[in-house]
C-alpha cells in the first residue's frame, strides 16, 4: 500500500463510512468512480445497498453540527422504505460530482438550505431506488411488481409467501432503468423523516475517534504554519527567516502572497520557528484604519441622500411629516468573527498532473474551484476529500482562502503532503466577518397610535459586494435587506405599515466581510424588533398587542409570535424581578420567534433566564435536531449580542483569542423551550433562523427591566444599572 | 527525549521540552481526541487528565511533567464515571460538530468525581469549556444523568 492508499484509507475511517465493500478511496479522476470500486454497485447515485443490507446514502451538503446529513438521511430513507438502523451516509467527492454532471447537485451548505434545498431530488434518489428494488425482486420470482410489497428493507410477495431483502436483489436492481419522476409520500405518511431521531455519526464524538481534518495524518505528512499579513489592504515587505531556517524539524520557509509559511515535521515546531521570523509589512492606504474611521463612514450613510431601495410603499416622507408623533433612534451592529471551534487548515498534496485536498468545508464544490486555481491545473486534475467540520457557520462557505494558502504552499514542494493549520490568532485576524452597520430608524405614529410610516436607514457593509459582486443588482446588495422584503418566500418583513422604506447607504470598510450564521437578517431583526418596542412604549401600547395590530395579513408570523406569548404567558405577570421581551422574524423560509425573560441586579449584571422560541419550518424532518438548533443559534446569537465585537485599530483586527473575543459559556446559557409548530406546505431552513430573534427578544426584556434602550451591540458596553 | 506515561503506557516523546502537552500528545503520540482550539487554555478543548486533575494541556509544557505521573486522554479515559458520561451524552444526544466534546467529557467526569450530585451552580462554575454549536443545555442534562447513574451504580 503507498503512502496515498493509505491517506484515502486513513480518510474513509475518519469519515465514517459504511463498512462492506463500498470505498470512496478512488483512483484519480475516474469517471463514474464511487459506482464502479464497490462490490455492489449504486442503485442510483443517492443509495448503495450492500450485499449485508446496510444502506449508503450519498450526500452532496456538508454535516457541520448541524444535523443536515441525518435529516437527508431520513428523507431517502423514508421514500426507501428502507430499515433506519441499517442506514449510513458518504460524501461523494466535488471531483465525482464534476464527472458526474453535478447528479448530487449543490454542495454549498449554508443559508439554511441544506434540507430545503435538496429535499426534492433526494426524497426521489430514494423513492427511485425503491421502485428499482422492487422491481428486480418482481423480475426475479416472475411476478408482477404491483403483487410486492416492501417493509423496512424487506420485499414480499403474499401469493406466494416470497420474502426477500434489499441486499439481495441490489445487483439486479441497479442494472436495471431508473424511473423518471417517481411519486413522494404525503409527509402526513412519514415514518422515519419526521420523527426526533438521533443524529448519525455520534459515536466518535464522545470517544476522541472522529477525524477532524485538522487531525488529518499520513506517513511523511508535513505540516505548515501560516502568518499572513494582518493589515488590510497591507503587504508583506520583507522577512529574516535565518534563526527560524536553523531550528529544530524546520524543512522550509516561504513566502506565499503576503504571507510568511514554515514547513516542519510538526505544527507546533513549525508555529515555534514562525515566532522567530522577523516580518516586516507594507501598511498599505488603510496602515492607520480604526474601528472611530469605519463609525465615521457609517455615520455619514445614516443621512446620505442616496440609497439603494430594499422596500417601498406609499409615501414614507408624507407620512412621518404628517405625523402626530415621530420616534427616531439609531442601532449599530459590530464586526463578528465565526471563531468555529477548529481553526481553519487544509492538507494538500500538488504534482504537475494532479493536485488532492483533505479538508473541512462547507462547500467542497468551492473548495475544488479555489483548488483548480491555485494548482494551475483543470479541474478533472484536482479533487478535494471532504473531512468533517469542527464548525462553520459561515467562515467555511464564505472564503476557501485557507485551501488556497494549503495548495500554493504544496506547489512549493511537489509530491510532498503538507497540512496547514492557522492558529487561533490567524484565524480571528483573518476572518469574513459579520458586516457592520448602522441603522436610523424613523417611526410616524398617528393621534392613535397606529404606524402610519416607517423608514429604516441601513448604513454599512454589503457582503456581496466584496464576496460575490456578480450578484449585486446594479450595485444594490439584495441580501442586505433580509427579513424586511415586501414578499416573497425567502425573508418578508411580518407588518403592514401603509408608508414604508427601508433603504441601504452602502459603505464598504476594507475589512472583509462574510456570511455568519444569520447573516443580515440578525442585525436587520435587532433593528426592526426593538425598534417595534419603542414605538409601542410611545405609542402606550402592549409591545405584543401593537405588533399584532399590523399582522392580520401575516398569519404565520403571527402564529409563532402567539405561540411564545401563550406559552410564557404574556398576559400574566412575569416572576419577581424578571422582565420580558418578544421579538418575531421571517428568513431562510422559515417564521421564528422568541420570548426571554431576563434579570438585571443592582450591579447592572444580565441574566437570561429563560427563552421561549416557536419555529415554523414548513415541514420539521427532524424535530430533535432543529430543537438543538434552536439552543444553539441563542448560544450563537446571544454570545455575539452580549460580548463579541471585532474592532480595528491600526489597519488590523484587535481580538485575537478569546481572551479578548469572549465565547458565551455554559453560565450564561439561558433554559431554552422550542416550539416546533411546522403547518406544512412549504421547507424552511432551520440552522439560522432562531438566530435572529435571540438578541432583539432579549434587549427587549433588557428594557423592561431597566428602562434602558441598549441600541449598540454588544450589551457589555452598555451600564445596565438602574439610572 | 522525554518520557511521558500516557493511557497507561511509557512513550518517548522527541519534541522539545518547551512543547506543550497538547501538542506532543496530538503530533508525536498521533492521538487526536484531544483537540486544538485557542492555545491560551480558553476553550478547554485540549483538556486531559494529569494524576486525575483536569487541565488544559496547551499550557502545559512537557518539561513540567514527570514520567511518573498519569497523563489520561479521551482515548484511554475508561473510568466508570467517564463511561457513565459517554453513554448519557450519547442518550442524551448531545454533541453537533463534536469538536468540543472530548474537552466536555472529561470536564464533566471530572466534577461528578468532586460533585456526585451536581447543582446547576456546581455545572455552572466547573463546565467552562467552550462550545460554539451551543449544546450547553444538552450537557447539563447529560451531567445531571451520568451523575445519577454513578450514583445508582
Amino acid at each position: 500500500m503507498n503512502a496515498m492508499d493509505f491517506s484515502r484509507r486513513k480518510f474513509l475511517v475518519g469519515a465514517g463510512t459504511a463498512a462492506g465493500g463500498l470505498t470512496l478511496g478512488v483512483s484519480f479522476g475516474a469517471q463514474d468512480a464511487l459506482a464502479q470500486t464497490g462490490k455492489t454497485p449504486e442503485v442510483n447515485a443517492w443509495v448503495v445497498v450492500n450485499a449485508d443490507d446496510s444502506i449508503v446514502v450519498r450526500i452532496g451538503r456538508q454535516e457541520m453540527g448541524q444535523g443536515t446529513i441525518t435529516g437527508l438521511a431520513q428523507l431517502v430513507a423514508e421514500e426507501l422504505e428502507a430499515d433506519w438502523s441499517k442506514v449510513t451516509y458518504e460524501y461523494p467527492t466535488p471531483g465525482q460530482n464534476v464527472a458526474r454532471k453535478r447528479i448530487w447537485g449543490d454542495y454549498a451548505t449554508s443559508g439554511s438550505r441544506g434540507v430545503r434545498n435538496s429535499e426534492k431530488y433526494m426524497r426521489e434518489g430514494g423513492a427511485a431506488a425503491r421502485m428499482m428494488l422492487m422491481q428486480a425482486a418482481a423480475d426475479g420470482w416472475k411476478v408482477p411488481v404491483a403483487e410486492v410489497t416492501v417493509a423496512k428493507g424487506v420485499i414480499t410477495h403474499a401469493k406466494s409467501k416470497r420474502k426477500t431483502t434489499y441486499g439481495k436483489v441490489a445487483a439486479a436492481a441497479a442494472k436495471l432503468t431508473p424511473p423518471t419522476n417517481p411519486a413522494l409520500k404525503d409527509p402526513k405518511t412519514w415514518t422515519i423523516a419526521g420523527k426526533p431521531l438521533k443524529r448519525l455519526a455520534q459515536g466518535g464524538k464522545v470517544n476522541g475517534k472522529q477525524v477532524y481534518s485538522i487531525d488529518f495524518q499520513a506517513p511523511g505528512l508535513l505540516n505548515a504554519a501560516v502568518r499572513d499579513c494582518p493589515i488590510w489592504g497591507g503587504s508583506l515587505k520583507s522577512f529574516d527567516a535565518k534563526a527560524a531556517e536553523k531550528m529544530p524539524g524546520v524543512k522550509k520557509v516561504l513566502k506565499i502572497e503576503n504571507a510568511v509559511v514554515v514547513v516542519a515535521d510538526t505544527w507546533w515546531r513549525a508555529k515555534t520557528a514562525l515566532d522567530a521570523v522577523k516580518i516586516d509589512y507594507d501598511g498599505g492606504k488603510f496602515a492607520a484604519l480604526d474601528s472611530k474611521a469605519i463609525d465615521d463612514m457609517l455615520n455619514e450613510g445614516l443621512g446620505a441622500t442616496e440609497a439603494f431601495i430594499g422596500n417601498k410603499g406609499g409615501d414614507v416622507q408624507a407620512a412621518i411629516s404628517g405625523a402626530a408623533k415621530t420616534v427616531e433612534a439609531t442601532y449599530s451592529m459590530p464586526y463578528q468573527s465565526h471563531a468555529p471551534m477548529e481553526p481553519m487548515n487544509a492538507t494538500a498534496r500538488w504534482t504537475a498532473d494532479k493536485c488532492e485536498v483533505w479538508t473541512s468545508t462547507q462547500n467542497a464544490e468551492a473548495a475544488l474551484a479555489t483548488t483548480s486555481q491555485a494548482a494551475g491545473l483543470p479541474l478533472d486534475k484536482c479533487d478535494v476529500y471532504r473531512m468533517d467540520l469542527g464548525g462553520g457557520f459561515g467562515r467555511r462557505a464564505t472564503s476557501q482562502d485557507y485551501v488556497r494558502q494549503a495548495v500554493l504552499i504544496a506547489r512549493e514542494m511537489p509530491g510532498q503532503q503538507i497540512k496547514l493549520i492557522w492558529s487561533r490568532e490567524e484565524d480571528q485576524l483573518h476572518g469574513c466577518y459579520h458586516p457592520i452597520t448602522k441603522c436610523k430608524m424613523t417611526g410616524a405614529l398617528d393621534k392613535d397610535g397606529n404606524l402610519t410610516g416607517l423608514h429604516m436607514r441601513i448604513s454599512g457593509q454589503s457582503i456581496l459586494a466584496t464576496i460575490r459582486p456578480e450578484a449585486l443588482d446594479k450595485g444594490r446588495d439584495p441580501a442586505t435587506f433580509q427579513g424586511l422584503n415586501a414578499g416573497g418566500a425567502e425573508g418578508a418583513i411580518g407588518y403592514t405599515i401603509p408608508n414604508i422604506l427601508v433603504d441601504h447607504a452602502m459603505r464598504n470598510p476594507p475589512v472583509r466581510p462574510g456570511f455568519w450564521r444569520g447573516v443580515n437578517n440578525n442585525q436587520n431583526a435587532i433593528y426592526l424588533e426593538c425598534f417595534m418596542d419603542e414605538l409601542a412604549k410611545e405609542a402606550g401600547v402592549d409591545p405584543l398587542e401593537f405588533r399584532r395590530k399590523m399582522m392580520k395579513n401575516h398569519p404565520k408570523h403571527l402564529a409563532v409570535l402567539n405561540a411564545v406569548a401563550d406559552k410564557i404567558g404574556w398576559d400574566k405577570p412575569a416572576p419577581k424581578g424578571v422582565y420580558r421581551g418578544l421579538a418575531q422574524h421571517m428568513g431562510y423560509g422559515s417564521y421564528v420567534a422568541a420570548c426571554a425573560e431576563v434579570s438585571v441586579n443592582d450591579a447592572g449584571t444580565l441574566k437570561v433566564h429563560r427563552i421561549v422560541a416557536a419555529t415554523d419550518c414548513g415541514h420539521a424532518v427532524n424535530p430533535a435536531q432543529i430543537e438543538r438548533q434552536i439552543e444553539g443559534s441563542f448560544a450563537y446569537g446571544l454570545g455575539a449580542a452580549m460580548f463579541q465585537e471585532i474592532t480595528i485599530k491600526d489597519g488590523r483586527v484587535v481580538e485575537e483569542n478569546f481572551d479578548s473575543y469572549p465565547i458565551l459559556r455554559m453560565d450564561d446559557m439561558p433554559a431554552v423551550e422550542s416550539i416546533i409548530a411546522p403547518t406544512g406546505g412549504f421547507w424552511g431552513g432551520v440552522g439560522e433562523p432562531t438566530i435572529f430573534v435571540a438578541a432583539p427578544a432579549v434587549l427587549n426584556a433588557i428594557y423592561a427591566a431597566t428602562g434602558k434602550r441598549v441600541r449598540n451591540m454588544p450589551i457589555k458596553n452598555t451600564d445596565l444599572r438602574k439610572a | 527525549m522525554a518520557k511521558l506515561n500516557i493511557n497507561g503506557k511509557t512513550r518517548d516523546v522527541n519534541a522539545e521540552p518547551d512543547t506543550p502537552l497538547l501538542w506532543a500528545i496530538r503530533e508525536q503520540l498521533g492521538l487526536t481526541g484531544t483537540k486544538y482550539g485557542c492555545g491560551v487554555a480558553q476553550c478547554g478543548a485540549c483538556t486531559v487528565y494529569v494524576d486525575g486533575e483536569p487541565v488544559r494541556s496547551c499550557q502545559l509544557p512537557i518539561s513540567s511533567i514527570t514520567a511518573k505521573q498519569k497523563i489520561v486522554t479521551i482515548e484511554g479515559a475508561s473510568s466508570k464515571i467517564v463511561k457513565a458520561v459517554q453513554k448519557a451524552w450519547l442518550e442524551n444526544d448531545v454533541p453537533q460538530c463534536g469538536y468540543c466534546q472530548s474537552g466536555q467529557i472529561l470536564a464533566a467526569a471530572s466534577l461528578i468525581k468532586t460533585k456526585p450530585n451536581p447543582s446547576d451552580e456546581d455545572i455552572n462554575r466547573e463546565m467552562t469549556n467552550i462550545c460554539r454549536c451551543g449544546t450547553y443545555n444538552r450537557i447539563r442534562a447529560a451531567i445531571k444523568q451520568a451523575a445519577a447513574a454513578v450514583r445508582a451504580a
